[in-house]
């Protein structure tokens, strides 16, 4: 029983790493014309991808998805809307401030503000502008998970708050300085992680399900999508209050 | 050894990433909500395989997956391997590039199938749905997205077109399919540009865009080379919306077929 568990567990696992073997095993025999290098050090990598995933798999259904789903009904059996909102802020800003994706791409931003002589090109106004950038970001995600929680409490429809969001980002392009459109486009994807993800959408489907008149589907869904958004106008905000 | 020492520099960066997830819930649950945690040691071997889990996916990819499609990434982009050697490249000429946009087609598609945020949520997705949205249909349709997307961010890198006048394009059909689409499916489909771009899709997407424009002469990798993960996050809005309208049109054709 559980050795059958565990092999479809790893099939799974193979099928969604399947894929990626066979694009990469093409080009580099068809296109490239080149010998696999290391076989066998890539069987083994592979091997620990599908271990790793099966695994990561089975987590999610024990822990980060009930406990998702938990922390929602106990916040929404507590009726505390101020106690909701302060625990969607703080799960998104602390999931993201310290997110090594983000911490890159800010210190990238800062090298490149820096050669563009948009700041000064000192290592101090370097690292301040990086700091900033990934505040702002971090601030961001905090506001987009408490914007749409607000919504599923509400029952707003999304479309109005996404479409709006997309108009300010048209807005903002055509008035942002050049340098910081293919970030702040950039950081709308990198923010949210692997684990924040489950946990994000557990505790979305949790609260539309333990509110009265919210569809789980229609309205549990969506927290991401505010998560993808608020960063870019954050980022194109930041570059314009910097450069002026 | 060195293997060793490596995988447990990566299982720490999990641990640190679950770290203010854990401080944040436990706090709620000891100031807050003032109650003990259901099924406690369930939820914490759960976690603890969480974070061995996605260590070790993350250590296979990097030491099988990752310099493969790297070392692609750049060769693929090559004017030698583009032009042929000893050609002296003046001018960009778009349709050279058929091997770069096949291969940026098919590594977006297939990392996006292996993109385990995405799995999380197509699988919460079917279970709401109670199996109405399937998830492989889910994963295949966002993949379809990603692929599309790269492909044609790859383009945009060699033909050197300004960033904003795809996405905002793109914006506005976003904006009339969300008009059209069912209602149920706008919430999802919004989600699913925001989950496609992760662990496995974001370091070979990066190292494609930052080396092609790095290679396609007149290209500035500081300026082009951003972008791509803008392309893979919006174009799943568009295919799930799409084949949502899709299976909807179907449905409505075969209850009244005048």
């Amino acid at each position: 029983m559980i050795t059958s568990i565990i092999l479809k567990k790893l099939r799974d696992s193979i099928y969604d790493l399947l894929p990626i073997i066979l694009v990469i095993a093409f080009f580099q025999i068809v296109v490239l014309k080149q010998p696999l290098p290391q076989i066998g050090e890539v069987i083994f990598g592979a091997l620990l991808v599908v271990a790793g995933l099966s695994l990561f798999v089975q987590g999610l259904e024990m822990s980060l998805f009930p406990i998702g789903e938990a922390m929602a009904q106990a916040l929404a059996r507590k009726g505390s809307l101020f106690w909701i909102l302060f625990f969607a802020f703080a799960l998104g800003f602390s999931t993201t401030v310290a997110e090594p994706a983000l911490i890159a791409v800010a210190a990238e931003a800062a090298e490149i503000a820096g050669q563009g002589g948009l700041i000064d090109p000192s290592q101090d106004s370097l690292t301040q502008y990086a700091f900033g950038l990934r505040m702002s970001v971090a601030f961001s995600v905090g506001l987009a998970i408490l914007i749409g929680v607000m919504r599923i409490i509400r029952g707003w429809p999304i479309h109005y708050l996404i479409i709006g969001g997309y108009v300010v980002v048209m807005l903002m392009t055509i008035i942002a300085p050049q340098e910081i459109i293919g970030i702040a486009y950039d950081a709308g994807g990198v923010t949210t992680s692997t684990i924040t993800v489950p946990l994000v959408a557990a505790l979305g489907v949790g609260l539309a399900s333990t509110i009265r008149g919210r569809s789980p589907l229609t309205d549990g869904f969506g927290l991401i999508a505010f998560a993808s958004l608020l960063p870019m106008i954050f980022v194109m905000g930041y570059g314009l209050i910097i450069f002026g | 050894m060195e293997f060793i020492h490596y995988f447990s520099k990566i299982l720490l960066g999990t641990c640190r990433d679950v770290l203010p997830i854990i401080i944040l819930i436990t706090g709620f649950q000891l100031l807050v909500l003032r109650q003990p945690i259901p099924h406690l040691g369930r939820l914490v071997v759960g976690g603890v395989y969480v974070v061995i889990g996605l260590a070790l996916f993350l250590a296979g990819l990097e030491k099988a997956l990752f310099p493969l499609g790297k070392i692609m990434a750049t060769q693929l982009s090559d004017p030698a391997f583009i032009y042929g050697t000893g050609e002296i490249v003046t001018r960009v000429d778009w349709k050279a590039y058929g091997w770069v946009y096949l291969f940026a087609a098919m590594i977006g598609f297939a990392t996006t199938i292996a993109e385990p945020s995405l799995i999380a949520v197509a699988f919460k997705a079917s279970e709401v749905s109670a199996g109405t949205i399937s998830q492989w249909g889910l994963r295949i349709t966002v993949a379809l997205g990603v692929a599309f997307g790269i492909s044609l961010g790859t383009f945009r890198i060699v033909s050197g077109t300004p960033l904003y006048i795809y996405i905002l394009i793109g914006y506005v059909i976003v904006i009339v399919q969300t008009i059209f689409a069912p209602k149920g499916i706008i919430a999802l489909a919004y989600d699913s540009g925001g989950v496609t771009t992760s662990t496995v899709t974001v370091p070979l997407v990066a190292a494609l865009g930052l080396g092609l424009a790095a290679s396609v002469p007149g290209r500035n990798p500081a300026l082009d080379g951003f972008g791509l993960i803008a392309f893979a996050s919006l174009f799943p809005i568009i295919t799930v919306m799409g084949y949502a309208q899709l299976m909807h049109w179907q449905a409505t054709r075969r209850t009244n077929p005048h």
